[in-house]
């Protein structure tokens, strides 16, 4: 498929469930190229970074194949990006899983591991998984212009992860998920770059139709 | 308390959906992809699809029914059975698969689940546990319940845990395909062991195991067969169940996302 006949391109650095989003995108009609090609990703008319697994690797993986460079171009142009999961995480300036990592540094902030512990000294299993709410008290609530334009309060979308955003500046926090008690950030938005902690190629039709409403940025 | 998940059980002899009685006995009920769909819009959590002749047949007929379910299942798909090796994860993986579920290997070679976790991240590896009622305690089977290994079911929890796994599927061999009800017993000596979320398995009759396995038992997730297929409940009547139990599920817009 010609460059030009993507609507999508998600990035293929070894490190994720790249079909889901693939056919989560297919299903509300995109046309989506999985790309290692740096040249096809700083060219891309909107990006997707994915993953899954541990910061300190994907990081690796994205610089080995002159990745990390590609992004930092596409960002520049202004197209929308969209991080998934560890893809999100990598978006902020350092992760903390395995030993400290540099990110990409495009949000600030800090990834770290999620608390073993409630306030109220419970354990807290981790990782996080299953489906939570999104709540936007404390955030940015204005979701117009973003992917969860179309979501309301309270949608329920799918997280499994074990690590979370310690973001410097809530003007970038979009909303939150409550988990036992700890507000974890389930979506960032700075301009052009978007960041969901959950998996909306995972998340049912709410899913869907964020990945659908990003087409549309 | 966490949202459980309430988790659709696909037992699978390709290219057949089967339900057996403690593993023994498989009747065929139908085409796995469409009842995978079914669940999915009744608003099943996850889906679990385990080949449960996987050690003895070749399994691309499996992985084409993962490949063919996941183009219209939007819901994360845990699949299980005959994985062996880091290849056999990444062809379950590149099929659509979210996360793989694994007994027999596991218990061959413990090594395996951190060599799983690393690769693929702890939430990829499920640690399947069939579980037998012997004199005092339980005993891990493999093989869909066949074999004994010997192995201790509340130390090999513990030390999986230790070994990487993210998540632990518990089936009570026992009660496998009965629905006489959970081995609500065994669930809570697990869940009292480990910090990682545990998917009680095996045995649900009518909607008070379930409350019984989230409430006593505090499983993280229910895994339901039998009854869904034999369409004795549907995943909404579970749901709207767990809501007036006062047991935090995810709620459904009013348009079924």
């Amino acid at each position: 498929m010609g460059l030009s006949m993507a609507d999508i391109v998600v990035i293929d650095y070894g490190h994720g469930n790249l079909k889901s989003i693939q056919r989560g995108f297919e299903r509300v009609g995109k046309r989506v190229v999985l790309s290692s090609d740096p040249s096809i990703i700083s060219n891309a008319d909107r990006l997707i970074l994915p993953g899954v697994g541990a910061f300190g690797s994907g990081m690796r993986h994205l610089e080995k194949l002159g990745l990390a460079d590609a992004l930092h171009d596409f960002v520049k142009k202004g197209n929308p990006l969209l991080g998934i999961c560890l893809g999100m995480q990598m978006l902020f300036d350092s992760g903390k899983e395995y030993g400290m990592h540099k990110g990409l540094g495009l949000i600030p902030g800090i990834v770290d591991k999620i608390s073993d512990k409630t306030k109220s000294e419970k354990i807290r299993k981790i990782p996080h998984i299953g489906w939570s709410a999104l709540v936007n008290t404390g955030c940015n609530s204005n979701w117009t212009d973003s992917c969860l334009t179309n979501l309301n309060q309270g949608d329920y979308v799918y997280f499994v992860h074990s690590y979370m955003a310690m973001i410097k500046g809530s003007e970038y926090l979009l909303s939150q998920c409550n988990d036992e008690g700890l507000l974890i950030p389930a979506a960032v938005k700075k301009d052009n770059i978007t960041g969901l902690q959950f998996h909306p190629e995972k998340s049912g039709k709410i899913g869907l139709k964020i990945l659908e409403d990003f087409s549309n940025l | 308390m966490r949202n459980i998940r309430i988790i659709a059980r696909l037992d699978i002899k390709a290219p057949n959906l089967v339900k057996g009685i403690q593993f023994e006995g498989l009747r065929k009920i139908g085409d796995p992809s469409k009842f995978a769909l079914k669940y999915y819009l009744q608003g099943a959590d996850e889906i679990f699809c385990a080949d449960i002749v996987a050690s003895l047949y070749e399994r691309n007929s499996l992985l084409d029914i993962i490949n063919s379910t996941t183009n219209n299942v939007f819901i994360p798909i845990t699949v299980g059975g005959g994985i062996r090796s880091i290849k056999d994860v990444t062809s379950a993986l590149n099929a659509g698969a979210d996360k793989v579920s694994i007994n027999t290997a596991a218990i061959k070679k413990p090594g395996l689940i951190t060599e799983v976790a690393e690769k693929f991240g702890s939430q990829c590896m499920v640690l399947s546990i069939q579980a037998k009622y012997r004199n005092s305690g339980w005993e891990a089977y493999y093989d869909n319940g066949r074999e004994s290994s010997g192995i201790d079911v509340i130390e090999w929890a513990k030390k999986g845990q230790d070994l990487g796994a993210g998540e632990i599927l518990l089936t009570s061999v026992d009660r496998e395909g009965t629905a006489k009800g959970m081995d609500i017993e065994l669930i809570k000596a697990v869940t009292n062991v480990v910090t990682i979320p545990v998917i009680a398995s095996g045995g649900i009759g009518n909607l008070n195991d379930i409350g019984l396995a989230v409430q006593e038992g505090c499983a993280d997730a229910v895994s339901v067969a039998h009854v869904l297929h034999y369409e004795e409940l549907t995943v909404n009547e579970i749901r709207q169940y767990c809501i007036e139990k006062n047991i935090p599920v995810r709620r459904l817009s009013v348009d079924g996302a």
